[in-house]
C-alpha cells in the first residue's frame, strides 16, 4: 500500500538550503582565483555535485519523495559515469 | 484517510475525489528529465572529451569569459529554485496567495536572466567572436571547438529557462483558477521539477565554462 502523507518541507529549511547553495557558489569562485593544478578539476566538479545534491534531496524533495525515485536518480547517474569513464578510458589509449 | 464506509468495498482505498496517481505522474516527470539529463550528459561528454585533447586553448577560451555575469546568473537561477520551492511549500499549506506570488518572482528572476544572457552573447557577438566570421576563423582550432560548445550548451540551457518559465506562467494560471490547490498540487511540483532541472544544469555548466582555467 502506499502512502498518502504529503512531507512539507518548512519554508525556512528551503532558505537556509538556499543559504548553502550561496556559500558553496561563492567558495567555488574564489577557489578558482588559486591555481590548484590538478585539483582545480576535482574541487570545481566537487562542489558542484555538493550543490547538485541539496537541490535534488530538498528542492526536488527526493529525501521525502518515494525512495523508488531515489533508487532511479542513482542508477541513471551510474548509466552516465560509466558513458564518461568508459569514453575516456578509450580516449587516454588513444595515442 | 476517509471514513466514508458507504464507498465501495472492492476499492478500500479509494476516498471521494476523482481518480488520480500523483506518485506515477511525479514519476513520469522524473523519466522524463533523465532524458533531459542525457541530453545535456552527451553534450558534458563532448566538451569533456575536447578539453582533454586540447586543455591550452580550452584554458584560453574559458579566460575570456565573464566570471562575474556567470556568477550573477547562478544567484539567479539558485534563488528562482528557491522561490519555486517556496511556491510549492505554500500552496501545500493553503496559501495560494504566496504561491502566486513566488511563482510571479521566479518568472522575473527567468527573464533577468534572460536580460544578462542578451548582454554576455551581445558583448561577444559585438567583437565579432561567433562561429563564421574572420576572427573566429583565425582562432586556433580547440578555442573555436570552446565557443562552438560554449554557444551551444548555454544557447540549449536557455530554451529551457525559456520553456521553464512558459511552464511557470501556465501553473501560476491554474493556482489562480484553482484547479492546483492544497489537496492537488502535482502539477506544480512538476513544473517546479522541471525548474530546478534547469537549475542543476546551470550548476555544472557554470564551473565547466567560466571556472576552470
Amino acid at each position: 500500500m502506499e502512502e498518502h502523507k504529503p512531507h512539507i518541507v518548512e519554508y525556512l529549511t528551503n532558505i537556509y538550503v538556499w543559504i548553502a547553495l550561496a556559500v558553496l557558489t561563492v567558495i567555488t569562485i574564489w577557489v578558482s582565483e588559486f591555481d590548484l593544478k590538478l585539483l582545480t578539476v576535482a574541487v570545481a566538479l566537487g562542489v558542484a555535485s555538493i550543490k547538485a545534491t541539496l537541490v535534488l534531496m530538498y528542492f526536488m524533495h527526493l529525501r521525502f519523495d518515494s525512495k523508488i525515485l531515489t533508487f532511479m536518480v542513482l542508477i541513471t547517474m551510474i548509466v552516465f559515469l560509466s558513458l564518461i569513464v568508459f569514453t575516456f578510458i578509450d580516449y587516454s589509449y588513444r595515442a | 484517510m476517509s471514513t466514508n464506509n458507504t464507498v465501495s468495498e472492492n476499492h478500500s482505498t479509494a476516498v471521494n475525489h476523482e481518480h488520480r496517481d500523483d506518485a506515477g505522474r511525479k514519476m513520469g516527470m522524473w523519466l522524463f528529465l533523465f532524458t533531459e539529463l542525457l541530453l545535456f550528459g552527451g553534450l558534458f561528454l563532448v566538451y569533456s572529451i575536447y578539453r582533454f585533447m586540447n586543455p591550452a586553448d580550452f584554458s584560453n577560451g574559458s579566460h575570456h569569459l565573464d566570471v562575474f555575469m556567470g556568477a550573477l546568473n547562478t544567484m539567479v537561477l539558485i534563488t528562482s529554485s528557491l522561490t519555486v520551492a517556496l511556491s510549492i511549500t505554500a500552496i501545500q499549506k493553503g496559501n495560494a496567495k504566496l504561491a502566486l506570488r513566488m511563482l510571479a518572482v521566479t518568472i522575473l528572476l527567468a527573464i533577468f536572466f534572460l536580460v544578462n544572457k542578451y548582454f554576455e552573447w551581445g558583448h561577444k557577438i559585438h567583437y565579432d567572436l561567433y562561429p563564421g566570421t574572420d576572427l573566429f576563423k583565425a582562432l586556433p582550432s580547440g578555442e573555436g571547438l570552446f565557443y562552438v560548445l560554449y554557444y551551444f550548451m548555454t544557447g540549449l540551457h536557455m530554451i529551457h529557462v525559456i520553456v521553464g518559465a512558459v511552464i511557470l506562467v501556465f501553473m501560476g494560471k491554474y493556482i489562480s483558477d484553482g484547479s492546483i490547490n492544497s489537496s492537488n498540487y502535482t502539477l506544480l511540483e512538476n513544473g517546479g521539477l522541471y525548474w530546478h532541472l534547469v537549475d542543476l544544469i546551470w550548476i555544472f555548466l557554470f564551473p565547466l565554462l567560466y571556472l576552470i582555467h
